[in-house]
């Protein structure tokens, strides 16, 4: 029998009876559909926090001095000698990679500052302009330190929005001196009231370039530098670079640890993978399910053709010609609900785009091979024990029954 | 030819034994005309079934045109029945869902015979049997006569060498039946060998040869002169 007529014959079986063959492409499209939206949906998700986290910075190296990852076993930790500093003049040399779009150094302290009588103490930091836009920090009034050399030392700073209310009140601010650790300095804008950053609590900061902050905590080192590669694909380029100029400041001590965000972008896209697997997965269980229901009403149909199938069993047809039969007919329905599954399950990520536009619900196309061969492979499976019974019937007793 | 020698074939129903065929042998020349006759239950469809390559002895040799059939594969048997053998049957047992022609083009459908071919040879068989004006309809909205008309068609279409009827009149009335029996009766003229079962004595008498069988066994073989 030529492909085409096995084709053609299953296909006006399927047509001669209606509600059976609409109520098995219904179970299919649904099965698949499920697949599709659901997988969208994932993926959708996926995507987006994928693309919050970008947004967060993802293309920052921080560069901490002292090498902490490997520093167990070598023989600096064992007699206990602290790793060099990393200072400006690092600082300055990183600046000047091709990979690198800007960066900021970083000191931390604590230090009493006063004003007309009133003191506190409070977190300093010592940095330059670029950590306004590193940190997304906000800056409520005035501006934010200059963009000047790295290693002057202006006595200027920048106050949280808690600091100042509670040396000045309601008063004027701008351009008073504050005694920053026995320095005057003055302040020259107030940061938003913007949570907590580089683990502080930004509405309690006093911020000062960084070269004023070294003077005032009396230190030549850094807490760390801050990097931004001009790219998420030149972060590589960066860490390379980062690690070439230490080493070659350093005297070939790779003596610094180079943190980067996307290892925690990773573990997060795995993370969302994961899930979405899982919830294509069960989508997955309603294919088998529709399999299941193509069985059953398979082997209805077989019951309910016996007669026809015993007849072209007399007229010459063989037990694999027979199989083949009824394989076809499954296999069309579940390729033929599995088309119009997709076209529903594409509908439908198409609504919740309208309906919800940041979660881009376009669904892979891993998820679409996936459930259409799962479609045909259980349509396929299940329609094997039928097709067996019916090629199995003896072709007298069939014809029967009439 | 086909040539049966003591062929035997035995159910067990109820725990009982039937034999519905005892160490029968029969030879059929090409081209004859044999009606077999008995009463029900006595083995004859068996013997239809056995000749038709539809049941498969216990014991004995069924020779068709010179090759021993019992020991033929499921395949090669239903390609030695789609060559060699032509059924009609007491129902019928035309498909529904498909029209006059498609049916009659069954067999060819299943043989792989081309589109082109196939109805080539249904729509001649269709102007034969007087049918031209019924080929696009399905078998519910034929008579009696015509269905089985169409049935013969189908059985005919491979050009096989035996025809065999499960009492082809069965179902239809004396005119309709009429019109059948001279249908296959001109088929046997034309070098078809005939075999019909029934236990209408009218119809068996008219066979050239009628065979009986009573309790699986042959209890008579005449000829008429």
């Amino acid at each position: 029998m030529r492909l085409f007529d096995v084709i053609g014959f299953a296909l006006a079986s399927l047509g001669s009876n209606r509600v059976r063959t609409a109520l098995m492409l219904l179970a299919m499209s649904i099965g698949v559909a499920a697949v599709v939206l659901l997988t969208g949906i994932g993926n959708g998700a996926r995507l987006y926090i994928v693309d919050q986290f970008s947004s967060l910075g993802t293309n920052l190296v921080i560069v901490i001095p002292g090498r902490t990852e490997t520093a167990s076993n070598t023989p600096a930790t064992l007699v206990g000698e602290t790793p060099r500093d990393l200072t400006l003049g690092d600082a300055r040399a990183l600046e000047r990679g091709d990979a690198v779009r800007r960066l900021t150094p970083i000191n931390i302290g604590e230090l009493s500052i006063s004003w007309r009588g009133k003191e506190r103490r409070v977190p300093l930091v010592g940095s330059t302009a670029p950590i306004l836009e590193i940190h997304h920090l906000r800056l409520d009034r005035g501006v934010f330190l200059p963009e000047d050399d790295l290693e002057i030392a202006r006595p200027v700073c920048v106050i949280g929005s808690k600091v100042y209310r509670e040396l000045f009140g309601q008063q004027n601010a701008l351009g008073e001196m504050v005694k920053l650790g026995g320095f005057r300095c003055r302040v020259i804008g107030i940061l938003g009231s913007e949570g907590r950053s580089l683990g502080l609590d930004t509405e309690e900061l006093v911020i000062v370039p960084v070269a004023f902050a070294q003077m005032l905590l009396n230190t030549e080192g850094l807490f760390r530098i801050l990097v931004e590669a001009k790219d998420l694909g030149g972060l590589a380029r960066v860490k390379k670079h980062i690690v070439d100029t230490i080493a070659k400041r350093h005297y070939g001590e790779e003596d610094v640890t180079i943190i980067t965000q996307d290892s925690v972008l990773a573990t997060f896209d795995k993370i969302l993978k994961v899930l979405t697997l899982t919830v294509a997965g069960i989508a997955g269980i309603s294919l088998v399910v529709a399999g299941i229901l193509i069985m059953n009403v398979m082997l209805m149909a077989v019951a309910q053709r016996t007669a026809e199938i015993g007849l072209c069993k007399a007229l010459g047809a063989g037990e694999l010609q027979i199989m083949a039969l009824l394989v076809t007919e499954a296999l069309l329905l579940s390729s033929i609900g599995g088309l119009l599954g997709l076209l529903l399950g594409f509908a439908g990520s198409w609504v919740a785009v309208q309906v919800y536009p940041t979660l881009q619900t376009t669904p892979p196309l891993w998820a679409i091979v996936a459930a259409m061969s799962t479609a045909l492979s259980t349509g396929f499976v299940f329609s094997l024990l039928p097709a067996r019974r019916a090629a199995r019937l003896d072709p007298i007793q069939a014809l029967a029954r009439h | 030819m086909i040539e049966l020698r003591e062929v035997c074939r035995h159910f067990t129903v109820g725990g009982q034994e039937v034999r519905a065929m005892d160490r029968v042998s029969l030879v059929i020349e090409p081209g004859e005309y044999l009606s077999i006759m008995g009463p029900s239950g006595s083995g004859k469809s068996t013997l239809l079934n056995t000749l038709g390559l539809l049941d498969t002895p216990n014991s004995g040799t069924y020779l068709l045109d010179g090759q021993d059939v019992t020991s033929l594969s499921d395949i090669q048997l239903a390609a030695t029945r789609s060559r060699k053998i032509g059924f009609i049957f007491q129902f019928f047992h035309l498909i529904p869902r498909l029209t006059a022609q498609q049916n009659i083009e069954l067999p060819l459908l299943l043989a792989g015979t081309p589109r082109r071919e196939r109805a080539e040879r249904s729509t001649r068989l269709i102007e034969a049997f007087g049918l031209g004006d019924r080929r696009h309809h399905k078998p519910d909205e034929l008579s009696g006569g015509q269905r089985q008309r169409v049935a013969i068609a189908r059985a005919v279409i491979n050009e096989p060498a035996v025809l065999l009827a499960d009492e082809p009149t069965g179902n239809l009335d004396r005119t309709a039946g009429a019109e059948i029996i001279e249908l296959i009766e001109e088929l046997n003229r034309s070098g078809l060998t005939l075999v019909v079962v029934t236990h209408d004595p009218e119809i068996g008498e008219r066979a050239r040869r009628r065979v009986r069988v009573v309790d699986g066994r042959i209890a008579g073989d005449s000829c008429r002169i």
